[in-house]
């Protein structure tokens, strides 16, 4: 292992934040990979509670059935790293004030279910915080095609994007396609936060 | 006399703007981004900004899941 990068890159993540709009599928798993790279806050808002049915693909354990998604996350990352500092917000996000939370981070990863909801909230903080890095994703439903997936990039939009996917109502949600998704998210903020991999 | 969309190969119409294009392409999910030539066209010009012969037209849309 390189260890002046290793340290280097432990320092920098150390002392930046990450917001995440959403702690479903992509969410959540976006949220365990950044909180295991040492990234110093995470900001997590979603308004739901755990079911049974998000434990197909969401990080969640049978225990967090009924409590809140952003209070279930909490502990999780809490026994994986504690060192992350967690800002939750146990609320939906509202139309004119999606960007509230997410002033302070460096950088916004959209994690919202549907599309409608998607496209108002990455309007708003390109808007309303027009320096601030958001990553988006869009086609996490199936499975498979994990070659179709790509990185495309508008400005400050980072979208991880299948133009090919089907809309989540008309086909199947499933844990490696929404993690693959997830992850890929999580490696933009990466790349976004430490700057290019040279 | 053609334009592509999104890789596909389409006729191309005289003073068709992004707006009409979209609804010909039946392309009804919400949007976040339409590309002209690798430029993008900000929404509030969509009914304005014609589609020239010959250009390469990117559409980037959201899809629900998350």
């Amino acid at each position: 292992m390189d260890k002046a990068k290793s340290e280097r890159i432990k320092e920098k993540l150390s002392k930046s934040s990450v917001g995440i709009a959403g702690l479903g599928g992509l969410g959540s798993n976006a949220a365990v990979a950044l909180a295991r790279t040492g990234i110093g806050r995470l900001v997590l808002v979603d308004f739901d509670t755990v079911e049974k049915s998000n434990l197909g693909r969401q990080y969640y354990f049978l225990e967090h059935i009924g409590k809140t998604k952003v209070d279930s996350l909490k502990q999780i990352i809490s026994k994986i790293n504690p060192q992350v500092e967690i800002v939750a917000h146990n609320k939906r996000l509202e139309k004119g004030s999606m960007e509230k939370p997410f002033k302070d981070v460096d950088v916004v990863i959209e994690a919202l279910d549907n599309a409608e909801t998607k496209t108002v909230f990455i309007e708003e903080i390109l808007s309303k915080l027009p320096e601030k890095p958001v990553i988006a994703a869009s086609g996490v439903a199936g499975y498979g095609h994990s070659d179709r997936i790509t990185t495309k990039r508008l400005g400050k939009l980072h979208m991880c994007y299948d133009g090919n996917a089907k809309s989540s109502d008309d086909d199947v949600l499933m844990a490696p396609r929404v993690a693959v998704m997830a992850n890929w998210e999580a490696n933009i903020a990466l790349e976004i936060i430490l700057g290019e991999d040279k | 006399m053609s334009i592509e969309v999104n890789g596909k190969e389409v006729d191309w119409i005289e003073n068709e703007t992004v707006k009409d294009l979209l609804k010909r392409m039946r392309y009804t999910f919400p949007l976040v981004v339409v590309k002209i030539n690798d430029n993008v066209v900000p929404r509030k010009n969509f009914s304005e900004v014609k589609i020239p012969d010959d250009s390469k037209v990117a559409v980037i849309h959201m899809i629900s899941g998350g």
